[in-house]
């Protein structure tokens, strides 16, 4: 920033006005332009803080936010949820064989039946989750080994995958669809529901596997190559399958073509990662009956059919089967609930506080003279 | 041998033939041709790109970037990295060119003047660009001067010229001539930048002649009142000596600026700590946790927990690197620069009468300006105008000037009173005005007393006077005291016309009169009078004397001690009105004895032991029995508002001390009359002696105990009862300065509410202010508008040009420069508190605005394996500090104010905080962290406990990672916009519009990048499809935003509310005041100065410089033929004449060769 200071043009920098070229017709008038904007006279609202806003303020937030808490505390109270970990730590747990035998390249499904009983009937519309802990679904390396290219349908990115999906790029020299490390971990196990009527019948529960992915996801973000193609087998020829996977993309779901290859929901409800290690993701919607008089899922023992194929032990991990029923504002949780009502008090105490400190101070300094 | 020898000579010496060129140009000296600019076209790209990456925050950002491309660190991708660091070079790079194509077109410009060259004996025109070194150039009147010339002669009977030196060295000078040449040869010494300094020789015809500044016209200037000149041009171009001064500038920083610096050091040691921190949770993670995750997330070969660790550290020195954002330095700049145009843009501080606006001449100092806590100020030009006119006089023992109305009632002299006409006087001066008619009528009756009065004013003096035209005088005064007073004589009828060494000429009442001139007994410090001898038309010969009135009343005739008495009323009178007095005398000479006086005169002159000494003597033997006549008063115009402005800025604890090259008794009477010192002062102290131990004594006593204990280095100010005044000389200064005594002159200056250093050297004004910049830790700002205050404006922290008389080197090394003096308070307490105010503002917010984003990421590492996961949107983490967050802060930083201009008048102690350093310190910067880490941690914990298992309102996805994004980023946009408007005191359309406008062009562009179509075009750039329209549309979402935005800002309000209730800064009470008063203006805060009731009075007469004395009786600017050159020199005692016989001769012999 070393700045030369001469400027050839200073030269002719005399007196301004001074004897020189031009009459005293031609000397212009330097004078600065009276505007508000130059002049920074600005119309302008200037608020300050003083106890006749400070404090209304204060007391108003704590009168809105409480009973913003309480509605959001009831509504997730309202909401019924359900879950069952069916990892199989302990040895008393029916998965405890699968979860000890499996590992990923082994041929033969390990199933295993875990019972639950349901002490209050599910209303409306049930949702079941599965739930992992202790999965970094969010870490920086795992995130990026994908290929949205490629998971968009494009055809030179389906024969040719993006890096980052290294090392799950290729294999035996194909390239592999979909490719990267997210895909190449897609959560494999079956859950099937079964209502153990009293009369000893056993139920299987219609379990909605579509409507679980975001719209765009479905409809824009995945669409598989070829466009209409629904030979699909043919389209991921030149592909092979995912190392961990036991079947290729197109046989996802062999019976919907609407749900086969990249479309396949439970595909595309994996790939939107989870931004924290301990998380949930729809698996499946149990529709409400169509009656409407006897709820989805009535009180009652019911058993979760697992097969038993995704490993977690190794990294101490946990799956869990949720079912939930949800309200207006999503699933259960009551943190914002309580966090409302904390906040709202928390105010409406320290607009009091205030108060009584303007009360004994504020008068007193405010009317002070200021010396001149 | 011979061969080093020449080369020895050539490299330290110019050699240079006049008028041939091959020889000239033998020694390859630049030619006239200057370049200013720094790139041509090939070089700009480049040039500019390499300038740029050698600043330090640039250089960072292509480190960043260079590990962004390494794939196994990149933990954001290379845009948001390119995206800003291309957006500032760009900016730089277009700000650069425009610059350099400015000056390209100005070297142009200058290159292409056309200029006479003599050249085979002709005159031809020719572009400045191709003057040769050596060649002869004539200049005509008002034409720029080429190169650096050596003056050969001039169109002018005096043989002098007029230039007017607009940036060397100020004043208008005249440069004597010598001589006029054809062939010769010149050796000089090599270019360099002394500007009042030059040595050489020239032979002619085999005669060697020594050749000094006298002779040397300087580029920059400009010829005036001169028809033509010859000169030989002996630089040029580069090697000119006004180039040569105009190298590298230093580059001034504020004390924000080192702050800043040390901040920026601070945080890249914080950011490294942090860093370190989270590459050992990696390390720690991946040995427990990853090495089981295998399974899922493979590793790249040989990696392992210690290598990813270290490639950790690094994506964190990307992902955190936010914590010095490129745009800190970019938006520094911009508000400097903006808060610059505000200063040029200011009615207020526009001069109507010169027609100058202020300007912000260096862009980088603005908040500085908010921070000045002593200033120093020139005299002559920047408190007074350095117009002196003729006010008052006393005659005969009656007061004269005063306008009185009917009733005998003193009236108020003001623009509109009547002004005497002198159109009864051809030869009067029209910008002469005075208000006394009866003046006029006593010299028409032709009262003797008058006369004789006005008749001493027209001869004793040694003002100069050119006549271009008839009747159209032109007077060159060495003070402008004296020509003042010369003026008024003119205008009553005395009018001086011209001089020879001999003779005066006057136009006496329209009468043509010569007196005949035989001494002049010089004005000298000691003496303080100076006399003329003459003899009228008539043979009577007379002694007229004029000078400071304790002394003329020590040397009157007893005759004249009654008239002494009421002139002594007067006189008090005119004093306490703040006028310069003198008292004058005159005394009829007998022819003999005056004869006999002469003879010991001419022996006291040219003995050559002690001639000062016996002159004074002689002297002394003459001027007594003097016979009083009256008293003159010369008011020193102050400049307007000079008083209320150093009250205004002594109520904002700024010191004022004012360093004048003046008498003491001119700079006392000014510091009187400008309201620094004060009658009712306790005392003043006045140090002016001649030696060190002198010195000591007179430095008044302090409490020496703790001072000698330790030698700090840093002087605290000290609290002492009542007001004191220090006055100290130059001389005194000189050893008050030396190392051992200058703590102690500062601590006692310290006590003092005035400090008044008189007669100072330029070099001293610099090492005053260097003291008090060294040892005060304060901010200095130093005002002049001469050339002698340069130093010291380039010393200062700051340094202000007044653009006035004195030409305009002062305001071209300036930072600010403006009209008047008064413009400063405006300067300071408006547009300096503003800035200040701004810029702390501004960084405070800006700090807060990247450390609560960046923590963020800091809490996520602890949720994401401490793999560098960000916790944004990548192009959310590009454009947060480019647009979404960067034109609200700048809205605030450019347009915010506490309380408008006037509130900063009527509160100058509003100032203080800035000198406190109190809006922006490291405490502050702690507070700042302090604050951040908080609403980081609502800010990552609140969403995280929310979206924590959470679903939409279908039971679809809405906690993942792209979601949490996004309500994250909201949340911190959100906050740090409202914590803006928290900030702002000053809410403008403009600021309004910006922070709506960035909220509304985050959401439009966030709808936009997460659109279909984005996606479709650049897939793998866009991910986050519809992220925004599936998470924005859930109530849960906006319900966090709102609650993390409430837990942000509540603390805030309380914490600033209870201040403001238990210990309200004086800047709130002026707000709350403000306030209150919004429905009626504040009270006008100006008051009608008092007029001063003073007892002191000022003898002043004479400028200090030794000026033309030497001149008007050597008569060596005469062309005279050379065989009365003898008769011509009757005081051959001026060293002058001593010095240089040899010229003189020359001369003749130059218009010898010239009739050739």
């Amino acid at each position: 920033m070393m700045a030369s200071s001469y400027n050839a043009k200073d030269e002719d920098g005399h007196l301004p006005g001074s004897v020189g070229s031009g009459g005293p017709g031609a000397v212009k008038s330097k004078k600065p332009d009276n505007t508000a904007f130059k002049q920074q006279r600005l119309p302008a609202w200037q608020p300050i803080l003083t106890a006749g806003t400070v404090l209304p303020a204060f007391f108003m937030i704590g009168l809105i936010f409480i009973p913003i808490g309480i509605g959001l505390l009831v509504t997730s109270n309202n909401i019924k949820e359900f879950e069952i970990d069916y990892t199989g730590v302990d040895m008393s747990s029916p998965c405890f064989s699968c979860s000890q035998n499996y590992s990923w390249n082994s041929t033969s499904a390990c199933t295993c039946s875990v019972p639950f009983t349901l002490d209050q009937p599910f209303e409306s519309n049930v949702f079941m989750y599965y739930g992992l802990s202790n999965f970094y679904q969010n870490h920086r390396r795992y995130v990026k080994s994908r290929d949205d290219s490629q998971l968009n349908g494009d055809k030179s990115s389906l024969l040719n995958p993006s890096k980052e999906c290294e090392p799950y790029r290729t294999s035996d020299k194909k390239s592999i669809a979909p490719c990267g490390a997210i895909a190449n971990s897609l959560f494999n196990d079956t859950l099937e529901l079964f209502y153990n009527h009293p009369n000893g019948s056993k139920i299987t529960i219609h379990l909605e596997k579509t409507g679980i992915a975001w719209w765009t996801d479905k409809h824009v973000k995945f669409r598989n190559p070829g466009g209409n193609n629904n030979n699909l087998s043919s389209v991921f020829r030149d592909t092979s399958k995912p190392v961990n996977w036991h079947k290729p993309v197109y046989e996802l779901d062999p019976s919907d073509p609407d749900n086969n290859g990249f479309v396949n929901e439970d595909f595309i409800v994996w790939m939107r990662t989870a931004a924290l290690p301990t998380f949930r993701k729809l698996y499946r919607i149990i529709q409400k009956k169509k009656d409407n008089m006897t709820p989805t899922l009535p009180p009652g023992n019911y058993s979760l059919e697992v097969t038993y194929n995704y490993p977690v032990r190794s990294f101490d991990g946990r799956k869990r089967m949720i079912l939930s029923t949800i309200s207006w504002m999503g699933g259960k949780n009551p943190f914002l609930g309580i966090a409302y009502i904390t906040v709202g008090s928390v105010c409406f105490f320290l607009g009091v506080v205030l108060l009584i400190i303007h009360h004994k101070y504020g008068n007193r300094n405010n009317s002070a003279d200021i010396p001149n | 041998i011979y061969v080093v020898f020449f080369y020895f000579i050539s490299s330290e010496e110019r050699h240079l033939r006049a008028n041939d060129r091959e020889y000239n140009l033998s020694f390859m000296y630049a030619n006239n041709a200057i370049k200013t600019s720094k790139y041509n076209v090939f070089t700009f790209l480049p040039l500019n790109l390499f300038e740029q990456f050698q600043r330090l925050a640039n250089a960072y950002f292509v480190f960043l970037l260079i590990l962004q491309l390494i794939p196994q660190i990149s933990s954001l991708s290379w845009f948001t990295t390119v995206v800003p660091l291309l957006l500032v070079l760009s900016i730089t790079l277009a700000k650069d060119l425009s610059d350099d194509i400015t000056r390209h077109k100005n070297d142009k410009h200058v290159n292409n003047r056309k200029v006479e060259v003599l050249i085979n004996g002709e005159l031809k025109s020719e572009k400045w660009m191709n003057v040769q070194v050596g060649d002869i150039v004539k200049l005509e009147n008002n034409e720029f001067v080429t190169a650096d010339l050596l003056l050969l002669s001039s169109s002018e009977p005096l043989n002098l010229i007029y230039i007017e030196t607009a940036e060397l060295d100020g004043t208008l000078i005249k440069y004597t001539i010598s001589i006029l040449y054809i062939s010769g040869e010149v050796r000089c010494e090599p270019p360099n930048n002394r500007l009042d300094k030059f040595t050489g020789t020239l032979t002619v015809r085999g005669e060697t002649f020594a050749l000094d500044n006298e002779r040397i016209l300087l580029r920059g200037c400009t010829l005036r009142n001169t028809e033509w000149c010859f000169g030989l041009v002996v630089f040029g171009g580069p090697d000119t000596k006004l180039m040569q001064n105009s190298g590298k500038s230093i580059f001034k920083r504020t004390s924000i600026d080192h702050l800043m610096n040390f901040l920026v050091m601070f945080i890249f040691g914080f950011l490294a700590f942090l860093c370190t921190i989270l590459s050992i949770g990696n390390g720690i993670w991946e040995y427990k946790e990853g090495n089981s995750f295998i399974t899922f997330l493979p590793r790249a070969d040989g990696a392992n927990a210690s290598l990813s660790a270290f490639l950790t550290f690094w994506s964190y020195v990307i992902i955190l690197n936010t914590v010095v954002p490129i745009s800190l330095y970019v938006s520094v700049e911009i508000l400097r620069l903006g808060n610059s145009y505000f200063i040029d843009w200011d009615c207020k501080m526009y001069h109507v009468k010169s027609n100058t606006p202020a300007q912000a001449r260096t862009t980088t100092l603005n908040e500085e300006l908010g921070q000045i806590k002593y200033i120093f100020s020139d005299k002559t030009g920047t408190l007074t105008q350095n117009i002196m006119t003729f006010n008052r006089c006393s005659i005969n023992g009656k007061s004269y000037g005063e306008v009185v109305d009917f009733a005998g009632q003193r009236v108020e002299v003001t623009e509109k009173t009547e002004k005497i006409d002198f159109s009864w006087n051809s030869l009067a001066d029209p910008k002469f005005c005075f208000h006394d008619h009866k003046l006029v009528e006593a010299v028409k009756s032709g009262s003797p007393e008058v006369r004789a009065f006005f008749r001493l004013l027209a001869l004793c003096h040694t003002v100069m006077a050119e006549e271009k035209t008839e009747g159209e005088l032109f007077y060159q005064a060495q003070s402008p005291d004296e020509g003042a007073l010369v003026t008024a004589a003119r205008n009553f009828g005395f009018v001086f016309r011209s001089r020879t060494p001999e003779t005066i000429s006057l136009v006496e009442m329209g009468v043509p009169t010569t007196y005949e001139l035989l001494a002049v007994l010089d004005f000298n410090n000691v003496r303080k009078r100076m006399s003329v001898i003459v003899r009228n038309p008539e043979g009577k010969l007379t002694l007229y004397c004029k000078g400071a009135d304790t002394i003329i009343f020590e040397r009157l005739h007893p005759l004249s001690s009654k008239l002494m008495e009421v002139t002594t009323e007067h006189l008090n009178e005119y004093a306490g009105e703040g006028l310069r007095t003198l008292a004058l005398a005159y005394k009829d000479l007998d022819e003999d004895k005056f004869e006999e006086w002469k003879e010991r005169h001419h022996e006291a002159s040219t003995s050559l032991e002690d001639r000062e000494a016996k002159l004074d003597a002689i002297y002394e033997e003459i001027e007594k029995d003097l016979l009083l006549l009256g008293a003159s008063a010369v008011e020193d115009k102050l400049q307007d508002g000079v008083p209320q402005t150093i009250e205004q800025l002594a109520k904002a604890d700024i010191k004022i001390w004012v360093l004048t090259g003046d008498k003491q008794e001119t700079a006392e009477n000014i510091g009187y009359s400008c309201n620094m010192l004060r009658e009712e002062m306790k005392e003043i102290f006045i140090v002016a002696s001649n030696t060190a131990e002198e010195v000591r004594e007179e430095l008044p006593p302090i409490e020496k105990s703790r001072f000698l204990g330790k030698k700090s280095q840093v002087v605290e100010d000290e609290k002492v009862n009542g007001e004191y005044g220090l006055v100290i000389n130059g001389h005194s200064l000189a050893f008050a300065l030396q190392k051992d005594m200058q703590l102690e002159l500062l601590r006692t200056a310290c006590m003092c509410q005035a400090v008044i250093c008189c007669r100072v050297t330029p070099l001293q004004k610099a090492q005053v202010v260097e003291l008090v910049k060294k040892h005060k830790k304060a901010v200095t700002l130093a005002i002049g508008d001469g050339a002698n205050d340069v130093s010291m404006i380039k010393t200062a922290h700051i340094g202000v040009g007044i653009s006035g008389q004195e030409g305009m080197q002062a305001v071209l090394s300036s930072d600010f420069s403006f009209a008047q003096f008064r413009y400063l308070q405006r300067l300071l307490l408006v547009h300096g508190r503003w800035s200040y105010l701004r810029m702390c503002k501004f960084l405070r917010y800006f700090f807060y605005k990247n450390f609560t984003f960046t923590f963020v990421h800091f809490w996520y590492a602890f949720f994401c394996g401490f793999s560098a996961q960000t916790v944004y949107d990548e192009w959310f983490i590009t454009l947060y500090n480019l647009i979404y967050a960067a034109l609200p802060v700048i809205g605030l930083s450019l347009f915010d104010q506490d309380v408008n201009d006037r509130w900063s008048f009527q509160y100058p102690q509003l100032y203080a905080p800035g000198q406190l350093n109190q809006y922006f310190s490291k405490m502050a910067f702690a507070r700042i962290l302090l604050h951040s880490c908080y609403s980081s941690l609502i800010l990552f914990f609140v969403p995280w406990a929310a979206m924590c298992d959470t679903v939409r309102d279908d039971g679809k996805d809405i906690a993942d990672y792209q979601s949490f994004a996004l309500l994250a980023q909201t949340c911190l946009l959100i906050v740090v916009s409202v914590q803006l408007g928290l900030d702002t005191y000053y809410w403008t359309a403009v600021s309004q519009f910006f922070l709506w406008g960035s909220l509304s062009v985050y959401f439009a562009v966030t709808f936009t990048m997460y659109s279909n179509g984005m996606y479709l075009i650049f897939t793998s750039s866009f991910p986050f499809i519809g992220t925004a329209r599936n998470s924005l549309n859930q109530p849960n979402i906006w319900l966090t935003i709102f609650l993390t935005t409430i837990l942000c800002i509540l603390p805030v309000v309380a914490k600033r509310f209870l201040f403001i209730q238990l210990k309200p800064t004086i800047n709130d009470k002026v707000r709350h005041k403000a306030r209150q008063a919004k429905a009626v203006p504040p009270p006008a805060p100006r008051k009608v100065p008092r007029r001063r009731i003073s007892t002191r009075r000022s003898g002043y007469a004479f400028s200090h410089a030794r000026g033309y004395g030497d001149l008007v009786t050597s008569g060596r600017f005469l062309r005279i033929p050379v065989k009365t050159r003898s008769a011509l020199f009757p005081h051959t005692d001026t060293p002058v004449a001593d010095s240089t016989p040899q010229t003189y001769r020359t001369i003749y012999e130059g218009l010898q060769m010239c009739l050739d």
